[in-house]
């Protein structure tokens, strides 16, 4: 569940950065391209200029993968909790979603086979852990 | 630094002469100089600037989590507890709540004044959320004021890192900014998990920290239990030949109850025959260590501000009763937020090493306590 939409989010990042970035990036994709063109011409100049344009590329390109990176640290995902019910009298176990109300030990709703007064017995959420870092301990 | 590298890179560059002898080697002659200079004189102020920008990237969402929690709450009073009025105004004065702690020049009876302000403040608490919240229920009220608390520790935290942030900016002080870019890997961390534990108080799931109230639950399951000091239950049951009291406080609703005069109280109810206790609760894992992984000890096996930890051990004295302690290792995170897989599975576990405990330590026919400590938010009996 992610608390807030994206949208919402993304109204936090202010237009005007976000134009000076592309404006940055329109110069610097400018320069390096009249840089190239005058590379066997004039190459003193030509180094000059594509240096400037590779640097005004590279800063740009950082400071969006930052924008990205802030942005998605501002959601806040909660796995989903699930509740399993079973029966005590058959072992009939049926796992479905949490719903406010329920409890751990709560009587629900009776068996479907046995038609015996069913119980939740757990309620927990699972999280796919990432692989392990390598590390030797 | 970065810069320094570059610099000294393209003055390299320009000693190989790329250029020729050209005026372009000359500027950047003196702009490598005047970098140099400028991070002798500005670096430490530069630094200060970088470790700025890290503590507002984390204000922000620190904001953003106090802002979400504080709506949460709203809206869970709205749909709980159904006001007549919009509760929101009550909520942002309750969210400003403090408690002062007794004094401590002269320690002698500090914790009974302790325990009375933590009483007073319970009380005033309940009293709070019943008024922003008439309709709920007792286990509604509960968790209502669980959630409170959650939004409360979520505004107090983005005060305190604000503080330090508004506090460095305005002095210039490398040092104020530090302390604070220093713990807040470990703040955000906490932050985040009041943020996943303010749905699951919401919603009355039950948390990490109710480890301990499970593994009761599940002992004490299917036996007639009786209330036993304030918001705690316990159940006679027959374990491996022994007696077992076994105490818990009282679910579903969101609540910790006072373990410690329920423990008190039922060594005095047997006049102090008692041949063990043993207490289970969740405790803090260090990194390295699996979620879920059960150890065992010695010592009263419980947190909070160290009220019922002092009674517990003032009864055990008392008697000369033995302690023991079975803990679920968990990180501050897992505590409290929604239970976790790995945890609910740790519970067998901990009943064998109970049992084992108890069949190691105790003569059959004796009688045991076992008190499974924390809150039993969705967890019944």
């Amino acid at each position: 569940m992610t608390m807030e939409s994206s949208n919402n989010q993304r109204s936090k990042v202010s237009s005007s950065a976000i134009l000076t970035l592309f404006m940055v990036l329109f110069l610097s994709l400018v320069a390096l391209a009249y840089g190239a063109s005058i590379l066997e011409t004039q190459p003193e100049i030509a180094y000059f200029v594509l240096l400037f344009g590779f640097l005004g590329a590279a800063v740009v390109l950082y400071t969006l993968i930052q924008m990205k990176r802030r942005l998605s640290r501002l959601k806040i995902v909660i796995p989903p909790v699930t509740t399993t019910i079973e029966c005590r009298k058959c072992g009939f176990k049926n796992v479905r979603e949490f719903q406010p109300g329920d409890y751990i030990f709560k009587e629900v709703e009776p068996c479907q086979k046995c038609n015996d007064k069913m119980l939740i017995t757990a309620i927990y959420r699972e999280i796919k852990e990432k692989e392990k870092d390598r590390f030797p301990f | 630094m970065n810069t320094i590298g570059l610099m000294l890179g393209l003055q390299n560059q320009v000693a190989q002469n790329p250029f020729g002898d050209s005026s372009i080697s000359w500027i950047l002659n003196v702009l490598f100089y005047a970098v140099f200079v400028i991070f002798i004189f500005y670096g430490q102020r530069l630094q200060m600037v970088v470790m700025l920008r890290e503590v507002e990237g984390s204000l922000y969402k620190l904001k953003y989590i106090k802002e979400e929690g504080r709506k949460i709450t709203v809206q869970t009073i709205k749909e709980i507890g159904k006001p007549q009025a919009d509760p929101a105004a009550r909520v942002d004065r309750f969210l400003e709540y403090f408690t002062i702690s007794p004094q401590g020049l002269d320690p002698a009876g500090i914790v009974w004044k302790l325990e009375h302000i933590l009483d007073v403040r319970d009380v005033r608490f309940k009293d709070e959320v019943k008024l922003m919240a008439p309709s709920a229920n007792e286990t509604q009220t509960n968790n209502l004021e669980n959630t409170l608390e959650a939004a409360m520790a979520l505004n107090y935290i983005y005060k305190v890192v604000r503080h330090y942030y508004l506090l460095g900016k305005k002095t210039y002080s490398l040092y104020v900014v530090m302390q604070i870019q220093m713990i807040l890997p470990m703040v955000m961390k906490e932050a985040e998990a009041y943020a996943s534990a303010l749905k699951a108080f919401a919603y009355g799931q039950p948390i990490g920290d109710g480890a301990g109230a499970l593994v009761a639950a599940k002992l004490l399951h299917g036996h007639e239990t009786r209330k036993i000091a304030k918001d705690c239950v316990v159940a006679t049951v027959p374990f491996e030949g022994r007696t077992a009291y076994v105490i818990k406080a009282e679910g579903p609703g969101g609540n910790v109850g006072k373990p410690g005069d329920a423990i008190k109280e039922v060594i005095e109810e047997n006049d102090g025959k008692i041949a063990t206790v043993v207490m289970i609760d969740a405790a803090l894992k260090l990194e390295g260590e699996n979620l879920g992984e059960v150890a065992e000890g010695v010592g009263a096996a419980i947190g909070g501000p160290g009220v019922d930890q002092y009674k517990i051990e003032e009864s055990l004295v008392k008697y000369h009763i033995p302690i023991n302690a079975v803990i679920v290792k968990e990180d501050v995170g897992d505590a409290v937020s929604p239970l976790r897989k790995e945890i609910f599975d740790s519970v067998e576990n901990v009943i064998e090493r109970i049992k084992q405990v108890v069949l190691e330590r105790t003569k059959e026919g004796d009688k045991v306590i076992i008190a499974g400590i924390g809150n039993t938010i969705g967890i019944g009996q």
